[in-house]
């Protein structure tokens, strides 16, 4: 009994340490290794399906080598949680010894991923998909990049549009975190300062599934409804809103009107029609370079096999920062030695040429970037996508305002009731 | 022993005492009943801990000490860090559970809920990166949070100790899920969906308790506590007594037992496991949010416990070095979109073929294939 006993726990705590070991041995000498976080489980999860397909659109445009050395992509999961997120980051850095880190795709995870990364300085981190403000404007990291505007920078332009559409008085309806306080706060910041009113902000939990209390709160002098809540939980409140009758004009956030939120079957998306948005991705935007990514998407990645009609916006943001990391590494013929010093220099200068415009970093190693004003439409097909009605481009992360005047989102802040 | 004696024991311990402060003054009541033919060695004057230690300790006992004790030496900060100290603190979350379901007969799912109590007490009261936090001394902040995992994990036993099997899963459930949605809605104490990030362990003795090795060894430390601790109360009257009304709580009250206040006094007991397993998982993860409390995490330590199997203490870290090793590593054994049906798929086969989790697995494949005690243990004389 004893001995067995013994032999048992021997064996089972060998077996632990074999697994690890093996895994460490198995890393060396191998090709160059990048990881790859998104959030496959969890209410992102159709996101990060694409966002980890822009990924590998950017390697195989590359024929999956740089500077003659092959690149392997060690991916990861996570499913939106912060502390899933830098479990999986850890592990990617720590145990399967990647370079260059892409990921992860939520504003939390992206704070909590930057927050690991200055505990890991030879490493190279750049960012997924997140776009939380704070990541990038407050306690930033050295060796922390972000290559894709944020949720703020995303929605200039909205206010003005809103004004245009003539909807005077606001709700707004998003999760409550840290990327939705950004984009409210890119659109308020706009809005309040051309004479817009929002007198009730609802802040739902991430995941929700039930909205009849936010629909019940919904006032009855306002003239539309800002809806940033993303995926399943986009389509979630529009059902339960057309379901009890609502039929107030609707303005979406960033990810309420992607690609993977468009493209939920079902009829009741039809309602979407119309809705103004703003954000880095518009479907129909009519640059050559936007029309030859979006072949190459679809050639890669088929309707059949899995993929959307057009690239959603992760999978967008995802192929910027991996385009990122792959032309930063070609740019210095695939060298990182001495604390990948001189890769961290490049991608700190380097112009992006992205399908959307030029992309180039700030000081905090934020993206500059273009941001459109987009109208839902639908097409022959009966496929729903986004129409131009504005391009802005540089959008820096304070929005054009002065350092100073600046004010990060949150709850509460900005207010013009 | 007579059961006249131990009810005799009990009964002093029982004296007016509050539920949380039962086992020790259990544990002081048998040590004054004990007659004195029980010690061992008689003959030997060494302290009476000495001789209890080599009565007890055993080659396997050493092995496995050997093994966690030079372990970090051998594998990298990775596994020390991710594998073995986030095993060590989620086996002593489902000690806790162990306790209770496997000694008690009360299966709790609030285990993570006390622990992510004590978690969040750490954030609210000690520093972290949010402004809310009240920033006190570690040396405050911990006893203070032990406290609280302690308070309402007796609360929890007394709202639920009156109900039995699926009742009691359903109340212990029901409370999880009210404090994960407490967490994620109030903005005013608990930060909301955001949480606490930057929860770090102080620094002591000038040793920084959030590298790997000092982390792991505060980890096994207290890992070690909790299993002794709990391999010594289930021998005490307490312990006993707990057993007893798990197998028949109605014999157990007739024979003048306050079954209801034994098992709260259990719930109190596991509520000081959990709350220093919350304590380490504030820690290591260096952040608290609602995740952490989520429904998700309540079944996991039920599905710890089960895995390594209820009959003994040692089930629950078995339990979480296997759902440790799955969660870390399934996604290098296959597509990496399909992970979790790995995950899954190893949890059911467990559960299928024993009910008893590993540790039952074990017991079959011993009478299966190991030696048969019965003979080889009374050797042939020669004729």
């Amino acid at each position: 009994m004893k001995l067995s006993k013994r032999i048992w726990i021997r064996s089972m705590l060998c077996a632990a340490a074999a697994a690890a070991v093996s895994g460490t041995a198995f890393a060396q000498g191998a090709p160059l290794k990048i990881g790859l976080l998104a959030t496959l489980e969890g209410p992102f999860a159709a996101g990060g399906a694409d966002g980890m397909r822009g990924a590998e659109l950017a390697l195989s445009q590359r024929g999956g080598v740089v500077a003659g050395r092959k690149i392997e992509l060690v991916k990861a999961s996570s499913n939106a949680q912060p502390d899933v997120a830098v479990n999986a980051t850890r592990k990617l850095v720590e145990q399967d010894k990647v370079e260059i880190m892409v990921g992860p795709l939520s504003g939390g995870e992206g704070i909590a991923v930057k927050d690991y990364s200055k505990t890991q300085p030879q490493v190279t981190f750049i960012n997924g998909g997140s776009g939380a403000q704070a990541t990038t404007l407050v306690n930033t990291s050295p060796n922390f990049f972000r290559f894709n505007t944020e949720g703020a920078q995303w929605m200039v332009g909205l206010g003005k549009a809103a004004m245009d559409k003539g909807y005077k008085r606001t709700m707004i309806i998003a999760e409550d975190y840290a990327f939705p306080y950004s984009q409210v706060q890119g659109f308020m910041a706009e809005y309040c300062r051309l004479g817009g009113k929002v007198p009730l902000k609802a802040w739902v939990p991430l995941g929700a599934k039930d909205y009849s209390s936010v629909i019940a709160r919904i006032p009855k002098d306002v003239d539309s409804l800002l809806v940033i809540l993303g995926g399943a939980d986009a389509v979630n409140f529009l059902t339960q809103y057309e379901n009890t009758g609502g039929d107030l004009p609707m303005m979406g956030g960033s990810i309420t009107v992607s690609q993977d939120v468009l493209n939920y079957k079902g009829k009741r998306r039809d309602s979407l029609v119309g809705t103004i948005s703003a954000g880095p991705v518009a479907d129909n935007f009519d640059g050559a370079d936007w029309r030859a990514f979006v072949a190459d998407y679809r050639k890669a990645y088929p309707v059949s096999a899995g993929g959307f009609p057009s690239p959603s916006l992760f999978a967008l943001v995802y192929y910027t920062n991996m385009k990122a990391a792959l032309d930063a590494l070609a740019a210095v013929n695939g060298d990182l030695s001495g604390g990948q010093v001189k890769y961290r220099e490049t991608l700190s200068k380097m112009v992006l040429k992205m399908p959307t415009g030029d992309v180039r970093l700030d000081a905090n190693r934020q993206a500059i970037g273009t941001t459109f004003v987009t109208e839902v439409v639908k097409d022959a097909q009966g496929n729903l996508s986004t129409k131009v009605l504005r391009k802005v481009d540089n959008v820096d992360q304070t929005l054009g305002m002065k350092k100073e005047d600046f004010q990060m989102g949150t709850r509460d802040t900005p207010a013009c009731p | 022993m007579s059961a006249a004696k131990w009810r005799r024991a009990m009964n002093t311990g029982l004296a007016g005492a509050l539920p949380p402060r039962q086992p020790s003054a259990g544990g002081q009541a048998i040590a004054m009943a004990l007659p004195p033919t029980l010690d061992p060695y008689p003959d030997s004057d060494a302290p009476r801990w000495l001789k209890f230690l080599w009565r007890t300790l055993s080659p396997r006992h050493v092995f496995t000490l050997a093994f966690v004790l030079l372990l970090p030496f051998v594998v990298s900060p990775f596994v020390i860090y991710q594998v073995a100290s986030q095993a060590l603190i989620f086996g002593l979350i489902a000690l806790s559970l162990t306790f209770l379901a496997g000694y008690g007969g009360m299966v709790s799912l609030a285990q993570m809920t006390v622990a992510g109590m004590a978690g969040y007490a750490v954030a609210v009261l000690g520093a972290s990166g949010t402004a809310t936090s009240l920033g006190w001394p570690w040396g405050v902040v911990v006893p203070v949070a032990l406290v609280v995992a302690v308070l309402c994990s007796t609360l929890i036993g007394w709202l639920s100790v009156r109900t039995d099997g699926i009742y009691t899963i359903m109340i212990t459930l029901a409370i999880g899920v009210a404090f994960y949605y407490l967490v994620l809605q109030n903005y005013t104490v608990f930060n909301g969906f955001q949480g606490f990030q930057k929860v770090y362990p102080p620094k002591v003795w000038g040793i920084n308790w959030r590298d790997p090795l000092p982390f792991y060894f505060l980890c096994l430390f207290w890992s070690l506590a909790g299993y002794f601790f709990i391999q010594w109360l289930v021998r005490t009257p307490f312990g006993i007594v707990l057993q007893g009304t798990r197998d028949n709580a109605r014999r157990m009250n007739s024979l003048g037992y306050n079954v209801t206040a034994h098992r709260v006094a259990a719930y109190a007991v596991s509520g000081l496991l959990a709350g220093v397993g919350g304590v380490l998982l504030v820690w290591y993860n260096g952040l608290i949010s609602p995740g952490s409390v989520g429904t998700g995490w309540l079944i996991n330590v039920l599905v710890i416990a089960v895995l390594g199997g209820m009959k003994h203490p040692i089930g629950a870290f078995l339990g979480a070095i296997v759902f440790i090793l799955l969660q870390t590593f399934a996604i290098d054994l296959i597509d990496r979109e399909r992970f979790n049906l790995v995950i899954g798929g190893v949890f059911l086969a467990i559960v299928l073929f024993s009910p008893d989790g590993l540790l039952g697995l074990w017991a079959k494949l011993r009478m299966r294939f190991g030696p048969s005690q019965v003979l080889t243990s009374t050797p042939r004389r020669p004729p």
